[in-house]
Parts: C-alpha cells; sequence; structure tokens
C-alpha cells in the first residue's frame, strides 16, 4: 500500500501550543533552580526539549502502522529491561528505577514501557475491534498492562505504575467494555484495595504515610505532609496575580519540595497566580483537544486508539499532578507531562506526540 | 499474542471510532481542566489570604533581641552590676524533623547529654511549638562554630546573643543584689509574672527580684527572611529593644566595703542606715554565695555546697535572721519604762540577779544600785527584770511593737521575717494558753519568745536615738522609681513603714546620753569599741542561743550571739549600724565590728567636708567573676560624681 504523507499535515498548531508549554515550563526551572545547586537545569530542559523534538520528527516518518507491527516484540523487549532494572538498576535513594548505560546517561525503561504499552493495547484492542469484550479479553487486557505495572510498582515506584492504568482504561472503553462490566470491576477493586489497605502490604510505609498526610496534611508538618502544606502554601499565596517571576517565597526558600520536578506547578501558581495557573490549563485543554480531533481524524482504529491512549495518559498525570499541588490528591511523584524538569518525561511525551503527528499525516492515506 | 500483519486485521473491521466516544472523551478532560481549576480557584483566590500569612510566617523569622538588663551603681554612681555579651543556643521544636535522630549529633556539638536535652525539650512541653526553647547558655567559641557549621543539617539550632549578668566577686553584697536566673514554672502562674514566658531571665533575689520590672527592659525583635533550613537570606525590620532602667542604689561602697571586711570569715549580718530617710547604706550577711554562678548554668556541685552549709548563705541574715535581740532589747526597755514614767523613779539593787515569781534570774555581775542612767551602759539584767515586771508584758509589746518589733519594717528585698513580740494576745492565739507573769522576766533583757532581725533592731533603736522618728527602710531611692511601680513595691512589701512614736525630749537624752555611755564610760559594756573623737553611741546584746548551764566553748551553737546596734551622732544619728554576730560570745565583740564600720562612714564624711580627696573606688571592688569574658566590667570607674 503506498504511503504519501507531507509535513503540510503535520499538526503545527499542536506543536505550537506544546512549544508555549515548553518556553513556560523553561522559564520556571530557571527560577525554581535560581538559588538552589540545581542552577543550569534549565539549560539541560532545553537540551531535552531540542532532542525530543528530534526524536518526535523522526518517530512522525516512520509509518505507525510499522510500530503496531512490532508492538508484540516491543513489549516483550520492555519486560525484560524491566526484569533488568530490578537486577542490574541504579539504586537511586532507595528504588531501581535507573540502568546506567554509561556516559552520564540514565535510561528510566519504565517511561519508555508506557510508550511502548500505549501501542501494545491498540494493537490488542485492534484484534478485537468490532465484538464484544468478554470476561476473558478483558482479563488479557488487564495482564497486558499489570504485568509491567506490577514490574514498576515493586521498583518501587507507584507514580510510573499508576500511569499505565489509564492506557488500560482508555483501551477499555474504547475497546467497548459495558457498563455492567465496568461495576463489577469497580466493585471488585474497591474490595481488593480495602483488603490490602487493611493488611497494609501492599505500600510502603513512605507510601502510606502519603496517603495518611493526604487526608489529614497537619498531623506530621515536618513529615510526609510537610510537602502538601508547603505546596498548598506555595499555590495559595500566589493569589491572583502570583508573586512574579523568580519572586515565589516558597519557591525561592526552598520551603517548595522538587519545585522544578513534580512540584513544579505549585511554583509557577505562586510566582504567576491564578491567572498564569488558568493559562496553562487552557493551553493543556487546546493540545489534549487538537490530540482528541486527531484521533477522530485518523486513518484507522489503531491510530485513534494510540493517540486516545496518549490522551489518557496525558489527562491522568495533569489530573495526578496538580491535584496533588491543589491538595486534591496524595503525593504520588507523576511528573507534569510538558512542565517538569526531566529527561524521561520529555521524551516520552515528544515520542508519544511523534507517533501522534504520524497518525495525522497519514489520515488521508488508504 | 501473535504476530499479525495490520493489513490483514483491517479487512471487515470499523475503521473508525464512534463519535460519542470521542465526545465522551473531551467532556471527561473537561471537567478534569474544570475540577483542577476550582481547586486552584479555592486555594488561590478564596484561601489567598490565609495562604499569604502562611507564606509569611514560613519565610520570616522573629529572633529576639534581648534587651540588657539595667546595670546597678551605688549611691555614688559607682558601678556594682554590669553586663556582658554571651551567646546561648536556642532549639526551634518546628524545625525539628526528627525528634529522636539528632539529638545525639546536637548532644555531641554542644557537650550535652541526650537525657539533658530531651528533659528541657520536655521542660517545655507546654509552651507553644513555634517559641524557641533555650538549649545551651554562654556558649563556647567552638560549640558557635559547631551550630554554624551544620546549619543543613541542624536547621533547628539558633544562636542568639544576650547580655548577661556580672556581679561582683566574693558574694560582695550579694543579698542585696540577688541574683538573675530563668523563670521558674513556679513562678510563671503566679500573677505577677502573667507576662513572662518560660526561658525569660528574672531576678530572684534581692534588688534584682523587687526591681524585675525595672531592671529587665523590654525585649525587642528582628525579622529576618530565612530559607526553609533556617538560613538567613535577607531581613526585613527590627523593633529596638529598650534597655532596663539603670539603678542607682542607696548602697555607699565604702560602707559596705567596711562592712563586707567586718563580717570577713565570721557568720552573721551587718546592716547599716541613714536614720533619717531610711536608706541602706550597707548590707551585709555571712556566709555568703557567689551570684556569678547563678547567671549562667549553676553547677550542681555549687548549689549543694550552698544546700549543705548548715549557715544558710542564700538567707539575707540582715532581713531574715529572727533570734533573741538580747540585751539590745534593753533600750526599747527603757523607752517604755521612761514613757510610762517608772524607769527614771527606779533605784534597784544589783547582787548577780533577783527572785521573781520564787525563781531566781541572775544578773552577770553585782551592779549594786542602778538606775536608768547606769542600767544601759551596765547592761544590768536585775534592772531589766524589775522593769519588765512593774511594766507588764501587754505594756512592753505595745512599745516594742510601735517601734517594730514583731513586723516587717517593709524593706523593698524579698522575704523579709517579721519576727515575733510576744503578748498575752500573742500567746492566747499562738499555743492557746494564757501567759505567766514570769514569762515577762527574760523578755525584759530581750530573751524568751522574742525574736527580732537586724533591720528592726537598727530601725528600732535609731529610730528612738531620732526621738521617735521612724523611717522605711529601702535600698533604692524612690525618685529612681517611677510612682505607681513604687506604690506597687510598697504593697508588696507591707511593713510598719514610715511612723514616728511619741517620745519626750527629756527621756530621748536620757536614753541616747546613756547609750553614748556604753561606748565612753569605762563602765560601758563597749567600752573597747570606742572611737576617739567620735559621738559614738550603740547597745551591746549578748544573747544566749542556749541556757547558761547547756553553754560550752567546745560546742560553737551554744555559744551566745553578739549582737551590737550602734550609731552616730547619739541624737538624730546620721547612721546607724546593726551587726548580729551568730555565736560571737559577747557584745562587744559586734560593739569593734560595728565601730570599724561608723568610723569609716565619718572619716569619709569628715574629708568631704573638708574637701579632701577621697580615694577612688579600690580595684578589687567591685570585680567580676568573668572577667576575661567581661573586660569592661572589671573596670568599675565612679560613672558620675
Amino acid at each position: 500500500m503506498a504511503r504519501l504523507s507531507s509535513y503540510r499535515d503535520f499538526d503545527w498548531v499542536l506543536l505550537g501550543f506544546v512549544l508555549i508549554l515548553s518556553v513556560i515550563s523553561v522559564l520556571e526551572i530557571k527560577s525554581a533552580t535560581l538559588h538552589t545547586k540545581f542552577h543550569g537545569f534549565d539549560h539541560k530542559q532545553v537540551g531535552f526539549l531540542a532532542a525530543g523534538l528530534f526524536l518526535m520528527f523522526l518517530i512522525s516518518m516512520i509509518d505507525y502502522h510499522r510500530l503496531i507491527d512490532i508492538a508484540p516484540w516491543a513489549y516483550g523487549i520492555s519486560i525484560v529491561s524491566l526484569v533488568a532494572v530490578k537486577l542490574v538498576g541504579q539504586k537511586v535513594l532507595g528504588a531501581r528505577r535507573w540502568i546506567n548505560l554509561g556516559g552520564g546517561i540514565h535510561f528510566q525503561p519504565s517511561e519508555w514501557v508506557k510508550l511502548v504499552l500505549i501501542v501494545a493495547v491498540a494493537h490488542y484492542f485492534w484484534t478485537l475491534a468490532g465484538k464484544e469484550l468478554t470476561w476473558r479479553d478483558i482479563g488479557k487486557a488487564a495482564a497486558l498492562v499489570c504485568v509491567p505495572m506490577v514490574l514498576v510498582l515493586t521498583q518501587p515506584d507507584l507514580g510510573t505504575a499508576l500511569t499505565y492504568f489509564p492506557v488500560l482504561m482508555a483501551g477499555l472503553f474504547l475497546g467497548g467494555i459495558r457498563l455492567r462490566q465496568v461495576g463489577i470491576l469497580v466493585l471488585c477493586m474497591a474490595l481488593a484495595g480495602g483488603v490490602a489497605w487493611k493488611s497494609g502490604k501492599r505500600l510502603k510505609p513512605y507510601q502510606q504515610a502519603r496517603i495518611n498526610a493526604f487526608i489529614n496534611p497537619d498531623s506530621d508538618p515536618r513529615g510526609s505532609g510537610y510537602q502538601i502544606r508547603q505546596s498548598l502554601i506555595a499555590v495559595g499565596s500566589g493569589g491572583i496575580w502570583g508573586k512574579g517571576a523568580n519572586k515565589g517565597t516558597q519557591t525561592q526558600g526552598d520551603f517548595l519540595p522538587i519545585p522544578y520536578t513534580d512540584f513544579i506547578f505549585a511554583a509557577f501558581c505562586e510566582e504567576h497566580g491564578f491567572i498564569g495557573a488558568m493559562g496553562v490549563l487552557l493551553l493543556y485543554f487546546l493540545i489534549l483537544m487538537r490530540l482528541i480531533q486527531n484521533a477522530q481524524t485518523a486513518a484507522d482504529l489503531p491510530g485513534s486508539y494510540i493517540i486516545m491512549g496518549v490522551v489518557a495518559v496525558i489527562v491522568f498525570q495533569i489530573a495526578v499532578n496538580i491535584g496533588m499541588v491543589v491538595g486534591l490528591m496524595p503525593v504520588t511523584g507523576i511528573p507534569l507531562p510538558l512542565m517538569s524538569y526531566g529527561g524521561s518525561s520529555i521524551l516520552f511525551t515528544f515520542l508519544a506526540l511523534g507517533i501522534v503527528m504520524n497518525i495525522r499525516m497519514r489520515r488521508f492515506v488508504n | 499474542m501473535e504476530l499479525t500483519p495490520q493489513t490483514e486485521l483491517a479487512l471487515g473491521k470499523p475503521e473508525k471510532l464512534p463519535m460519542g466516544k470521542l465526545h465522551i472523551a473531551q467532556y471527561l478532560v473537561a471537567a478534569v481542566l474544570v475540577i483542577l481549576s476550582i481547586g486552584l480557584w479555592r486555594l488561590e483566590v478564596v484561601g489567598a489570604e490565609n495562604f499569604r500569612a502562611l507564606a509569611e510566617a514560613n519565610r520570616i523569622r522573629k529572633i529576639p533581641v534581648l534587651a540588657p538588663r539595667g546595670r546597678l551603681f551605688d549611691r555614688e554612681g559607682r558601678l556594682l552590676v554590669d553586663n556582658y555579651p554571651s551567646v546561648s543556643c536556642y532549639l526551634l521544636r518546628e524545625q525539628l524533623k526528627d525528634a529522636g535522630g539528632d539529638l545525639p549529633m546536637i548532644a555531641s556539638g554542644l557537650h550535652m547529654t541526650v537525657e539533658q536535652i530531651e528533659a528541657t525539650i520536655k521542660r517545655y512541653q507546654a509552651s507553644p511549638k513555634y517559641q524557641p526553647i533555650p538549649l545551651k547558655q554562654d556558649i563556647t567559641p567552638d560549640e558557635q562554630a559547631f551550630i554554624e557549621a551544620h546549619r543543613n543539617e541542624l536547621p533547628e539550632l539558633e544562636t542568639l546573643e544576650e547580655q548577661r549578668r556580672v556581679y561582683p566577686r566574693d558574694g560582695f553584697a550579694a543579698h542585696l543584689i540577688g541574683y538573675v536566673g530563668e523563670i521558674s514554672e513556679e513562678d510563671l502562674n503566679k500573677e505577677k509574672y502573667a507576662f513572662y514566658q518560660p526561658g525569660d531571665v528574672v531576678g530572684k533575689s534581692g534588688v534584682e527580684a523587687t526591681y524585675d520590672a525595672l531592671l529587665r527592659g523590654v525585649d525587642g525583635s528582628r525579622d529576618v527572611i530565612v530559607n526553609s533550613h533556617g538560613k538567613e537570606i535577607g531581613h526585613l525590620g527590627q523593633t529596638l529593644a529598650q534597655p532596663g532602667q539603670d539603678l542607682k542604689l542607696t548602697i555607699d561602697l565604702d560602707v559596705q566595703m567596711a562592712a563586707e571586711k567586718a563580717m570577713e570569715g565570721k557568720t552573721g549580718a551587718v546592716i547599716a542606715m541613714d536614720p533619717h530617710t531610711g536608706e541602706i547604706l550597707a548590707l551585709v550577711s555571712r556566709p555568703t554565695f557567689d551570684p556569678n554562678q547563678f547567671s549562667v548554668r549553676l553547677t550542681k556541685s555549687y548549689w549543694n555546697e550552698i544546700l549543705d552549709n548548715p549557715d544558710h548563705p542564700l538567707l539575707n541574715k540582715a532581713i531574715q535572721a529572727q533570734l533573741a535581740p538580747g540585751s539590745t532589747f534593753k533600750i526599747i526597755m527603757s523607752y517604755a519604762g521612761l514613757q510610762e514614767g517608772i524607769a527614771q523613779l527606779m533605784h534597784i539593787p544589783c547582787n548577780h540577779g533577783a527572785t521573781f515569781y520564787g525563781h531566781h534570774f541572775s544578773c552577770d555581775r553585782n551592779h549594786g544600785m542602778v538606775t536608768i542612767d547606769n542600767a544601759i551602759p551596765y547592761s544590768c539584767d536585775t534592772f531589766y527584770y524589775t522593769l519588765a515586771d512593774r511594766l507588764g508584758i501587754d505594756t512592753i509589746a505595745r512599745y516594742a511593737t510601735s517601734v517594730g518589733i514583731g513586723q516587717k519594717t517593709g524593706i523593698d528585698l524579698p522575704d523579709e521575717a517579721s519576727g515575733i513580740m510576744p503578748s498575752t494576745a500573742w500567746k492566747m492565739k499562738n499555743y492557746h494558753e494564757k501567759w505567766y507573769a514570769g514569762e515577762t522576766i527574760s523578755v525584759g533583757i530581750g530573751q524568751g519568745a522574742v525574736a527580732a532581725s537586724p533591720i528592726q533592731l537598727a530601725r528600732a533603736l535609731s529610730g528612738i536615738a531620732s526621738g521617735g522618728i521612724l523611717r522605711r527602710p529601702h535600698v533604692v531611692f524612690p525618685n529612681e522609681v517611677p510612682p505607681n511601680e513604687l506604690e506597687a513595691i510598697h504593697e508588696t512589701f507591707p511593713g510598719s513603714g514610715e511612723k514616728t512614736v511619741p517620745l519626750s525630749t527629756q527621756n530621748w537624752e536620757i536614753i541616747t546620753d546613756a547609750m553614748y555611755s556604753v561606748t565612753s564610760a569605762p563602765i560601758g559594756t563597749a567600752y573597747p569599741a570606742r572611737l576617739e573623737g567620735i559621738d559614738f553611741a550603740g547597745k551591746t546584746g549578748t544573747a544566749d542561743v542556749v541556757s547558761e548551764r547547756d553553754r560550752s566553748s567546745k560546742n560553737k551553737a551554744t555559744i551566745p550571739n553578739a549582737w551590737f546596734v550602734g550609731m552616730t551622732p547619739r541624737r538624730n544619728p546620721d547612721i546607724v549600724v546593726a551587726v548580729l554576730w551568730e555565736h560571737g560570745y559577747w557584745g562587744n565583740n559586734s560593739a569593734r565590728l560595728a565601730s570599724g564600720i561608723i568610723n569609716a562612714f565619718v572619716t569619709k564624711q569628715r574629708k568631704r567636708e573638708n574637701n579632701i580627696r577621697i580615694a577612688e573606688t579600690p580595684a578589687t571592688l567591685p570585680a567580676t567573676a568573668q572577667s576575661a569574658t567581661a573586660p569592661n566590667a572589671s573596670a568599675a570607674k565612679p560613672a558620675e560624681n
């Protein structure tokens, strides 16, 4: 099948929104690291963005159907890399998440696995397209997601593991799960969650503490509640207009924990206020709407599935990260897409966007 | 999952997602963003003010700037008590992340034990968390360096420069000046200390306690911007501390030094007062203590040393000793007898005592025929037994009470004792028994139930010598104190205060002349203590502490107390000196101590009157115990005058 694609069909509008957000991210990282030993992370972020853009264009050139074709292989390699990280990974802050590739490059397989998972789930549900989902189909899909999820969860990295979940959700939703099945699943999960919480063995002590702190932030102002408390103070004290760039007292005074990664939105809110925050949310809204539109115009079902998988992951991360920052969610350590500092997160997002571009560019093909 | 070419799969399958599902997805995305917006609205718009206050509280730390305590000077402006800068370490409990973890490190850095730190934290449990608690006072430079070097690991430690008290060395005037210390939990509950906080330094005794409100000043604060590690990154403003008020004491350093010297190595007390005004010129109590030891951290060994001393070094005996006044009481007896018109008519044969109510009461010798004029210099017991018997206890009590015996004088020092003046009513009240006439006889010579303090005797005898005018003794000039504060002090220290008692001129002359004979006539009990060319009058007292039978020169505790109340000139005296030498054997011994003090006073006055240059304060007093850390305080120069 002949495929013609052109950069005329590249989603330049989407890229425009993404780049505006990236610039905001770089400026906020600069502000948040101004007086810290992490000074200069903004330059590194620019580097990551450049690499991300390059990879985005690169992946947009490979027909996404090729990616779907190799999805099962990639999935297998993913599982192997996750097992490898458990065996030879570098222990950082008590968790094995990174593989040192030498030359100062550290690779976090769990981010890349997310991308593979999106494609693999799209592939899986495409095979089932047109027929009703049986419990068996649902079970297979769950296994597909849960195997890497459990591997990541035991690194331990609850945050990243949780981001696999929306991929499954999106797949089930688009794959045609019925309301009755959803009801039964929710009921089972609630029960399982209850049992796990009671036994207390599923969560590490720090994870339990985080959830406790979420429920009552003032219970331990210096411990787990500290992060939430400082985040709420940072966001709230920003007010409507914010304290101004580089002028956030919570951010500059080092009260806000990791203000360049997980809590970057709190730092941004403090310095740019409600108006600034609304601006960022508007950009996210435009990006997500644009993505859904691309899912709608995609040439075929797997293309739509992939884009919706990307949408699900991004929405989930936004909800959990900003929800955490404003005290609606417990602290989980999920980065905010396109805002948080970090190579793995940036590369994932741009690769995902690259695939979306790829799908868009081929929408008139066939 | 098998590898299947997508082209095959594409056949016969739907190629488009249903629009309905995409709409649901759009609504879901919008809903998520709306919920987050509501969360942001709640914090940034509704809660902004509250969170802004919290952010300010986070970054702004109020560092107290402690007010330097007022200095103390003698009546001529010579420095007695100064301050020196000292650094203390405070613990910010809000910054203490993991209570157990940091303590061993803090303990080793500050040369403390973990238990000590835990005990300190426990002591401040009730106070609010944001309030720093003093961990260690007067830290050394290397401890300071430790805190600076560990700012990041131990953000909970903070240093604070304070002013610390430096007192004269060797317990010089220690009972008068008192000392300061951290306020006790007990005091915090008292109304007087309602505005004090744990850790505050307050006067614990002496002038430091009475005039604490004036001396302490008002602490200021400095608002600094800190980061989460407590590191200062800027500062906003400050409220200056108002230094405490300097106070000029009524003490005359020269008289005080003479008194200190007189009491060296003895136990007892000396009080010197200007009877015209009630100004205390000197106050000494022995044994003494070193208040410098109290102003920093009191070592356990020093505290035990004080507690174990049977002579109670912390007791201010000049105002707290309640002892039989012995023969000094005979002046009060004479005053009562003369005013009642009895004593001047008495001609009593003395033959080593006399018998009353079937008991023999002895006199130390055979004085022959005794009248009021020689009864005082002789200190003839027989005469006063008889006078007591004729006056009766209640008349004696009335006169003694009128000159302040058995009541506080109202001196502006804490914990004055009231003493005892027995009477029929007193006995009924305290023992539920009636008074026996035989008990009156010993009261006549200042024995029996009567008990008085040196300050009471000094005031009573000088009051009589001043023609019946008694003053409220005080150690701080009233014009140094704001009127409302003075009133409060008078209320806190009630006493007989200012008063005038009736005394006829004739009787006044009889008593004062007889008191002059005590030191000037060869028959006088204090003749060896006479001062050539000085109108020196007084009365000795040798107060038995046990009955004469049980007395033993081997047991110091059985030796009588030696009293002397002396003054110059004999009428309207300029100075009265009361000396209590516990177990000093004879009143005459105390008289010699008193004459030395009186002599110092008169010599100085004469030099001044004749414009003879007076030597400046000797370098030895008041010196500091901390001379190494407070070089300025050791050079006590006259500040004015």
